[in-house]
Parts: structure tokens; C-alpha cells; sequence
């Protein structure tokens, strides 16, 4: 077993929706000040911020140091990091980093994003810079639209039918009505998914996470520090993170997330275990076929084969590893830059068993994948409970 | 709304589909790489892709984004040139025609205009090839 790198003594969720009444900074603040309270208010050496696209959705850059302020934390060091909808986990994994390296004690890690200062067009425009900008969106490709280009190579190399991502949508929104920080609280069946408005061809609306406000926030200290801190830290015991082509047209195999499977290589082998060890997964689901892929990618069925765990129910609660507990993207929501963070946040909560009625059957070990773009940029991180 | 300069300055592999062709281990790259990713080699030669290309995957888009709305609902696709993969615009052809290996030819195309008194921005779209001489009767759909 490897050793732990470091250690969520704190943390603080806000359920994500359409926060039309609040701002950016104060999503950042309540979910800040809820991970500080959570972990007693310890002194904090510096603060990480994972946003995507801030500037494009509220006309604010140097978000770092605008959420320290608020935060009273200034002058801590503030920084943000932006990996598209990876941002969440790939600022865990520089966090991690930054405490087990030593220059920093502990990190106030706060993941935002307020997606509702726009119209939907907007939206869709900003959420595209996550693309090849010249030679992509130039051209009107949406994010959906260049997730839909391999959706179909999905479906046409492995003949996968539509009603297995319908069966996928539907789990999803079923955990969902159990976690109170969702956004889609409701069920959905595989009819409906199957019926939703057309967005990207062969991308339907229900394939699609909601667009939604949201903010999480971690307290993450030393491995040496946290039971000083807290009597239930949760250790992080490998990180991964890893990049592929920005475009798909430039991978030789399009249909084998890389990047995923790369990222999650270095955290387990950092862990030193492996997939068989875990209990409990967050996958970012951006879209069905990409959960798919990913679970492929980390090993957990052979390629064109993710539906049948669903057919045998071992991702579902009570099955061998249950997947998105929380809902996923697909209903917990997706406030993008903040997602890897409340993946982190649900885990962490699994594993000291304060999960409430999501709660998995005393999981040991947990994992969460955080991807960005289409998946040209990946991390995963291995999360241990601390007894 | 973008500069001038940030618009002509992708003209050449725009308009021209421009790529380069690593010397070393034969890769080819759209647009231009000055690095191959492959071996890393920095000898890299411009060329020009042909024209002609098959479908390899493609997407109706229903819900655009800002600057796309007049053109909805229209078809994206990756097309598969000479080994080189590219994405963009499938035009004049109905989502039904649309056909996985389909062969596909670049033309010259308005793209958007950029904002309400930007510039008029143009590039390559793919569109099903011209049966020039043998087929006197065919007309593009978006021409009919
Ligand atoms: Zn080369």
C-alpha cells in the first residue's frame, strides 16, 4: 500500500440549480465557509480555485483572489485553475501536490461555476471553448456537437442501442432523488430519454447534464496534520492526470480514452492498488457513451461492453461497484469547473459514512474521474477512509 | 467579436486546407503542427490536402451557438482526407442523405458573420462532389 499524500479534514457542498438570486463570489463563499467550518476553521496557507470559464459566464477573471478576499483569507496565496470540466479534479490533484510536497500545509480548494448569467446560446458558446477554438467552434461545432462525432462512432463500431445510455440516464436521475445537493431530483425513464428533444444529432437532450449553478469546497492538509484536525480524515492515496489530442481528429484511436486511461495508471499505481480494490466511484458522465468509455478506459469492461455491467447491476446501489451514488453529472448536475470537487465531496462523505440515504455499505476505498473537453484532459485520484 | 488579424491570419489553411507533412515519419497534419507529436521531428513541409474526402462521423446541430442561430439546423462533420482527419461543416445535403464513408468534396464557403458589423468570415465546408460533366441535372439542394 502506498502512503496517504494527503488529507480532506473539510468540506462544504451547496445544492446546484439555478441560484438566480446569488453571485458567483457568494456561491464561493457559502460552500468556502462551510468546508472551513466543517474542519474547525484551521489557518489556511493558501487558496486554489477551480473555475472553467468565469470570465465568459460573469465578466470575471483574477476569481482567485476575489474569493480569497471575500473569504477573509487574504493575503493567502489564491490561484486558479482551469482545466475545462476537468478543472475540479485536476486543482485536487495540484492541491495534493502542492500540501505533500510540504510547501503548503493546508488548502482551501473551491470549486465554482454560475452558468445561469447567460442565455442558452451564450451558454453553448462558452461551454464550446473548451474546443480546438480555430479549427472547431469556428465552425460551429458545439461541445455537444463534437461529443456527438464519436457518440455515433460508439454506437456504429459496437452496435450499442440507445436504450443502454437510456438505462444509464435513468439509473442516474434514480440516485439522484436521494442526494440532497442535486439538481434533478426527479426519475426519468428510458422512454422519456429516448423521446427528449434532439440537440447535437445523435446527442438527445437527456444525454446531456443540466446547466446549473454550483460550488464545493475542500479543506486538505497534511497527512501528518489531519488527526489533529479532524478524528475522520480521508487520505488521498494516488493522483493521475493526463492529456490527449484537443480535437479528436487527431487520435489514432478515438474511440479509447487515453487520457483516462493514463490518468488512472499513475494514481493507482501511486496508490499501489488497483481497480479491484474500490469500493465506491464518481465517473464524470458528460454524456452516457462517455461514462461508458471511461469505465472501458479504467478497465472495468471490454471495450464496446460498458452496458452490460448495467445489465448485471454491479454500478448500481448495493452492486459490486456502485457508480454515481450522487446522480453523476446527468442529475447531481454539472456547474463545470466545480464538479470534480463535489465528486470529491460525495466520496469523502461515503467514506466516513455520512453519505446519508446514498450511503454505500462501509466502502474502504474510492475513486473519482474528472474529464475535460472530450477527453483531452483527464484525473484521478484514489481517496482512502482514514482508520 | 474578433480582430481582423485574428481572422486572416488562418486564411491559407482555411480557404486552402494547408497541412504539413512531416518529413521524417510521413505524419500529416491539419492545420499546420511545427512539432510532430509523432516523432517529434521539427522538419515539417507545407502542403495541400486534395479536395476530396469520405464522411467518417457527423452531428445535426439543433441548438447553436451565439453567431449560428440563421443557420440552424445545420450538419458538422469529421472527414477522413488523405489520412488526415477535419472537421467542419457538411452544406448542401439533407440529414437524410448523410451516409458514413460517403465521399465529400471541399468548397469554399461563408462561415458567419461576426457580429453586426464584423467581418464576413469564410472557410472550407464539405459538400457532396459536383458531378460536373457526366450529370448535367444535378443540382445542389440548397440551390433548388
Ligand atoms: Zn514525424
Amino acid at each position: 500500500m502506498g502512503k496517504s499524500l494527503a488529507a480532506i479534514v473539510g468540506l462544504g457542498m451547496i445544492k446546484v440549480g439555478m441560484h438566480w438570486s446569488k453571485s458567483i463570489r457568494e456561491l464561493a463563499v457559502e460552500a468556502g465557509l462551510k468546508a472551513l467550518d466543517d474542519a474547525g476553521n484551521p489557518d489556511v496557507d493558501a487558496v486554489y480555485v477551480s473555475n472553467m470559464a468565469s470570465g465568459l459566464f460573469c465578466d470575471q477573471e483574477n476569481l482567485a483572489d476575489l474569493i480569497a478576499d471575500y473569504l477573509a483569507l487574504t493575503p493567502a496565496p489564491a490561484v486558479k485553475i482551469e482545466a475545462a470540466c476537468a478543472s475540479g479534479g485536476v486543482a485536487l490533484t495540484q492541491a495534493v501536490a502542492a500540501v505533500a510536497s510540504g510547501v503548503y500545509d493546508t488548502i482551501l480548494l473551491v470549486g465554482v461555476e454560475k452558468m445561469s448569467e447567460l442565455v442558452s446560446t451564450e451558454v453553448t458558446n462558452a461551454i464550446a471553448c473548451c474546443l480546438d477554438a480555430e479549427y472547431e467552434k469556428f465552425y460551429g461545432v458545439t461541445f455537444q456537437a463534437a461529443n456527438a462525432l464519436l457518440m455515433r462512432m460508439y454506437m456504429e463500431k459496437y452496435r450499442v442501442k440507445r436504450e443502454a445510455f437510456g438505462e444509464f440516464v435513468s439509473l442516474m436521475h434514480q440516485n439522484a432523488t436521494k442526494n440532497p445537493y442535486a439538481q434533478l431530483r426527479f426519475p426519468v425513464t428510458v422512454e422519456q430519454y429516448l423521446n427528449s428533444p434532439v440537440i447535437a444529432d445523435p446527442i438527445r437532450l437527456l444525454d446531456c447534464a443540466p446547466v446549473g449553478d454550483g460550488a464545493a469546497a475542500l479543506v486538505i492538509t497534511s497527512t501528518k496534520k489531519a488527526k489533529k484536525v479532524v478524528d475522520n480524515p480521508v487520505f488521498i492515496k494516488g493522483i493521475g492526470q493526463a492529456t490527449d489530442t484537443i480535437s479528436i481528429k487527431d487520435r489514432v484511436d478515438p474511440l479509447f480514452l487515453r487520457s483516462v486511461s493514463k490518468a488512472a495508471e499513475t494514481a493507482f499505481q501511486m496508490a499501489g492498488c488497483s481497480i479491484e480494490d474500490v469500493d465506491v466511484v464518481e465517473l464524470h458522465d458528460s454524456f452516457p457513451f462517455v461514462a461508458f468509455m471511461a469505465m472501458e478506459a479504467l478497465g472495468l469492461a471490454e471495450r464496446g461492453k460498458a452496458y452490460k455491467l448495467l445489465e448485471n447491476g454491479d454500478i448500481k446501489p448495493g452492486g459490486k461497484l456502485p457508480i454515481n451514488l450522487s446522480g453523476g453529472l446527468k442529475a447531481r448536475g454539472h456547474p463545470i469547473g466545480a464538479t470534480g470537487v463535489y465528486q470529491a465531496a460525495e466520496l469523502s462523505l461515503q467514506l466516513i459514512g455520512e453519505a446519508g440515504s446514498l450511503q454505500a455499505d462501509s466502502p474502504a476505498k474510492a475513486l473519482m474521474v474528472s474529464i475535460g473537453g472530450v477527453a483531452s484532459n483527464a484525473a484521478v485520484i484514489v481517496l482512502e477512509r482514514g482508520d | 467579436m474578433s480582430s481582423a488579424p485574428r481572422y486572416w491570419r488562418e486564411i491559407p489553411y482555411r480557404y486552402r486546407l494547408e497541412a504539413s507533412l512531416c518529413e521524417r515519419c510521413g505524419s500529416k497534419f491539419y492545420p499546420p503542427r511545427i512539432i510532430c507529436p509523432n516523432c517529434k521531428s521539427r522538419e515539417m513541409k507545407r502542403i495541400r490536402l486534395p479536395k476530396r474526402g469520405t464522411l467518417v462521423s457527423y452531428s445535426v446541430v439543433y441548438f447553436p451557438p451565439k453567431g449560428f442561430e440563421l443557420q440552424t439546423p445545420y450538419v458538422v462533420g469529421l472527414v477522413e482526407i488523405d489520412g488526415v482527419k477535419v472537421v467542419g461543416q457538411i452544406t448542401d445535403v439533407l440529414p437524410s442523405e448523410l451516409k458514413i464513408g460517403m465521399e465529400l468534396e471541399a468548397c469554399f464557403r461563408k462561415v458567419r458573420v461576426n457580429g453586426k458589423s464584423g467581418i464576413i468570415q469564410y472557410g472550407i465546408k464539405f459538400r457532396k462532389p459536383e458531378k460536373r460533366d457526366a450529370d448535367e441535372s444535378y443540382v445542389p439542394i440548397g440551390v433548388r
